[in-house]
């Protein structure tokens, strides 16, 4: 039993050699895997456009300021809609809405599924059946049209809001994946030893079991963010989105609304479209690059 | 001073617990101050669990235990605070029992927030610096050091220093030296044998009878949660009176001779 | 022979250099020999174990031969070793237990892994029921998931698994460690058994637990650093061993009966060196309570008495 996988990694780490910090291994890694720096690099560049750009103008994202449905030009640099509302404006306004939505809902989500993941891990018995239990119920909502219905009938106004009612609906399977994790932590023997040294339970949880998961739980987020992104477009898409806010789902609501493929005014459809692919798609593939990074084993020496 | 009486553990499996699991079954035995208990039994024989409801992690489903007279099980806040201050346990995987994301000596800043929060910093470091020596480590060898970077022996022996800093009466020792390589783990036995001279009782946990027979004054065997024999260590191995105790002794591997081998 | 290790050198690459596990190691195994390998956690001997049969892929051949039964195994390439392994080398490794897929019945685990190998379900089962006979398994456990087996159990399925067919080397890598102690006596007389019966010709059985190779061993080869300390049959080792780090091991090992009161044992000082600049000279010579200036330089592993081969300068005068 001398030789555990610890010990017998035969790089048995000798006392003299310098200390290599955790987190500075794994940014070592990260920058190295290719995967996470392209996509880091496609997200910031997405997040810094949508920042900065609508500060260099005077005007808001809706108003009529040039020619109808004109192509890309100088001036209007992914051209007009059929009303000579600027889309480049649209565009970057929508880019804000889309991290807003994904950082709201991906953050509530993450933070029920992981309240509920936790204290039903850790706490066992009746607790962990109820908890499990409103779990299960959430889950096989058909989240889509819980939704689809909340929109319609409640109404939804802004981009906070339609982020509240994603992030309700879409913790479930955080909760189950924390829960069970918790579950096989909680059996450690440090978790004991923090217990024999009085720590309380929360503390326990918070100091001693999340620590542990932080990769996976920062991983959870990355998910939980794409996965809000591509709801609201759905939802903006049919028609259900916010009514007082310009997000990339809305244009391409529009831009069907108004027959702009029928019209050829690709320039109005294209750019969200390929906004939301592009971050969506770079957050799957950051994900699979942190798994590289986060798991040794997967780890190309 | 601690006490079991008739104590016996049962887990609901399955579904809404619809199966019972009987881990341990009306056991009784005691330990005193300076005094060495072996518990000895092959895996499932429920020593874990017994060591676990000891150091109040589990409660047991019958029967009492009491440290000192009063009930241990079902302590909750300030008095299981206060048993804790005097009962203590070691773990059998030192690499499980330190969180591998923080760095080790992180077991006694534990102890202290939890214990000696009004102790300035230098007083508690001169604390932990001779409770070190105590289990004879070099305190520069082991502080501010991840557990990955430290000997099994190390780990083990930070674990008995940490429990050492509550002036402990009763140690709860789990299979402590069973991962620890053969070169250290007669140091750890050693050390429990001084402390034991000291006045501490040590409840100690084995599969392993040669090890457990070294240090301890009397002996315990478990087979599938029930004692099935009892007694002064000596008695135990030389003038075994039970079947499963003769198997398990003719069992182990002898480094002087071989299992075909009669006795000499 | 079985065999034959030739200066063999297989290093780790790690971000911070090479840690050289395996530094340059020499023996033989002799036809129907069992020979022991021990050592601390990290002297190299699982690593030595792995090296004949796999290369995990941070393991770097980087010196020496290995030849089994006259011809030389290509131990750097994967590929080329399917040819011998299962056939000629075969391994139970570490976690051989938990390696069993859980979701498929022993039955399909065993198909699958003939089928693999070119080999027929159909004509081997009468063979592989007789060899389950042999360690006392039923033919039912073939129908059985690996959850629904011991430690123990599977451990003996494992094993009828590595030897189906006769390999002329066998490396059981720790395979006793997890065990009860009855159920580790079992396991270890059926290696006996089936090296009596000729499934396999050589073994080299890789543990941390001497008293339990003293059992079954003819030779044990100890371990220290990436490099053998000491060869010898097993009587010779554990009663007169000849390096000190034999003797210290020996010496800290409680028999039972020994007590704490009556006679204390020491341990071993210190810790073994790291191996990624591994120390000049002898390797033991920081924790050798008999070290000279002599042992700045590395002493040979020689034979000092008949099948008797040590490092260390102390020992041959």
């Amino acid at each position: 039993m001398t030789d555990t996988e610890h010990v017998a990694a035969p790089g048995v780490p000798a006392i003299a050699e310098p200390t290599v910090g955790r987190r500075r291994e794994t940014l070592h890694f990260a920058l190295r895997n290719k995967k996470v720096v392209g996509a880091v690099v496609v997200i910031l560049g997405l997040l810094v456009l949508g920042l900065v750009a609508p500060l260099f103008t005077d005007h808001g994202p809706n108003e009529y300021v040039g020619p109808p449905a004109a192509p890309p030009s100088a001036d209007y640099w992914f051209g007009t809609t059929t009303f000579g509302q600027d889309v480049f404006l649209q565009f970057a306004n929508g880019i804000r809405s889309t991290f807003v939505v994904g950082a709201l809902g991906g953050g509530l989500a993450g933070l029920i599924g992981m309240t509920v993941g936790f204290v039903a891990g850790y706490r066992g018995g009746l607790v962990d059946e109820l908890l499990n239990m409103l779990t299960n119920i959430v889950l096989v909502l058909p989240a889509l049209a819980v939704l689809i219905i909340l929109h319609a009938y409640v109404g939804v106004t802004s981009v906070a809001m339609q982020a509240l009612f994603i992030g309700l609906f879409s913790w479930p399977w955080v909760a189950r994946a924390v829960r069970a994790q918790t579950f096989s932590l909680r059996s450690r023997e440090f978790v004991d030893l923090a217990r024999l040294s009085g720590m309380r339970p929360l503390a326990v949880i918070r100091r001693e079991i999340a620590p542990n998961m932080s990769s996976y739980l920062f991983m959870t987020f990355i998910l939980l963010f794409g996965g809000s992104v591509l709801m609201a477009a759905t939802l903006d898409f049919i028609g259900l989105g916010p009514t007082d806010a310009t997000s990339l789902g809305l244009m391409m609501n529009s831009a069907v609304h108004w027959s702009a493929l029928h019209l050829g005014l690709w320039w109005w459809f294209v750019p969200p479209g390929a906004a939301i692919t592009a971050i969506v798609g770079a957050l799957y593939v950051m994900n699979v690059g942190l798994d590289e990074v986060f798991n040794p084993k997967l780890r190309e020496m | 001073m601690l006490r079991l009486d008739q104590v016996s553990k049962t887990f609901r499996l399955g579904a809404f617990g619809s199966r019972e699991l009987t881990a341990v079954k009306d056991v009784s035995l005691t330990v005193g101050p300076g005094e060495v208990v072996s518990l000895i039994g092959e895996s499932g024989s429920g020593k874990t669990t017994i060591g676990r409801m000891a150091l109040g992690l589990a409660t047991p489903t019958k029967g009492r235990i009491t440290f000192d007279g009063v009930p241990v099980s079902g302590l909750r806040g300030r008095a299981s605070h206060g048993y804790h201050r005097q009962v203590q346990g070691v773990f059998q995987d030192p690499f499980s029992t330190f969180n591998p994301v923080f760095k080790a000596d992180r077991v006694f800043t534990l102890v202290r927030d939890g214990f000696f929060g009004s102790v300035p910093a230098a007083r508690w470091r001169q604390k932990v610096e001779a409770a070190l020596h105590g289990v004879r480590l070099e305190p520069a060898d082991v502080l501010d050091k991840y557990p990955h970077q430290l000997s099994g022996g190390q780990l083990q022996r930070m674990l008995i220093a940490r429990a050492l800093l509550l002036d402990i009466r009763l140690l709860v020792a789990d299979e402590i030296i069973s991962m620890l390589d053969a070169s250290t783990r007669i140091d750890v036995l050693n050390l429990l044998g001084e402390l034991k001279a000291t006045g501490l009782g040590v409840l100690f946990v084995t599969h392993d009878l040669a090890l457990g027979t070294y240090i301890s004054d009397r002996t315990v065997i478990l087979r599938a949660g029930e004692v099935v024999e009892a007694g002064p260590t000596e008695t135990v191995f030389t003038n075994p009176s039970h079947e499963y105790t003769r198997d398990l002794l003719a069992a182990v591997p002898h480094l002087h001779r071989r299992w075909d081998e009669p006795v000499k | 022979m079985p065999l034959q290790v030739d200066d063999l050198k297989v290093y780790y690459r790690t971000l911070r250099g090479d840690v050289r596990a395996l530094d340059g190691v020499s023996f033989t195994v002799a036809d129907g020999e069992i020979m022991g390998v021990v050592g601390e956690s990290g002297c190299g001997k699982s690593t030595l174990g792995k090296a004949l049969v796999r290369l995990d892929n941070r393991m770097k051949h980087v010196g020496g031969t290995v030849t089994v039964d006259g011809q030389t195994l290509p131990i750097a390439d994967d590929r080329a070793m399917n040819r011998f392994r299962f056939t000629s080398v075969s391994i139970i490794p570490q976690y051989a237990m938990s390696a069993l897929n859980p979701t498929r019945r022993i039955g399909r685990l065993v198909a699958d892994l003939l089928d693999a190998r070119g080999m027929s379900y159909a004509a081997t089962r009468p063979e592989l029921i007789r060899r389950l006979a042999l360690v006392g398994l039923p033919e039912t456990v073939l129908d059985n998931y690996p959850m629904e087996l011991s430690g123990g159990m599977k451990q003996r399925v494992v094993l009828v698994l590595s030897t189906l067919r006769d390999p002329a080397l066998l490396v059981a890598d720790e395979v006793t460690s997890a065990l009860d102690v009855s159920n580790q006596r079992a396991v270890a007389q059926t290696l006996v058994e089936f090296r009596d019966r000729g499934y396999v010709r050589g073994m080299l059985v890789v543990t941390h637990d001497i008293s339990l190779v003293y059992q079954i061993a003819d030779t044990i080869m100890v371990m220290y650093a990436g490099r053998l300390a000491e060869k010898a049959p097993s009587d010779a080792v554990v009663t007169e061993p000849l390096h000190p780090y034999t003797q210290l091991l020996i010496g800290a090992l409680p028999e039972v009966g020994a007590r704490f009161s009556e006679r204390r044992l020491t341990g071993i000082p210190g810790r073994p060196p790291g191996l990624r600049n591994p120390p000049q000279g002898c390797r033991f010579r920081a924790r050798c309570p008999l070290a000279v200036d002599k042992c700045a330089e590395q002493p040979p592993f020689v034979e000092v008495a008949e099948n008797h081969h040590v490092a260390c300068w102390k020992a041959g005068s």
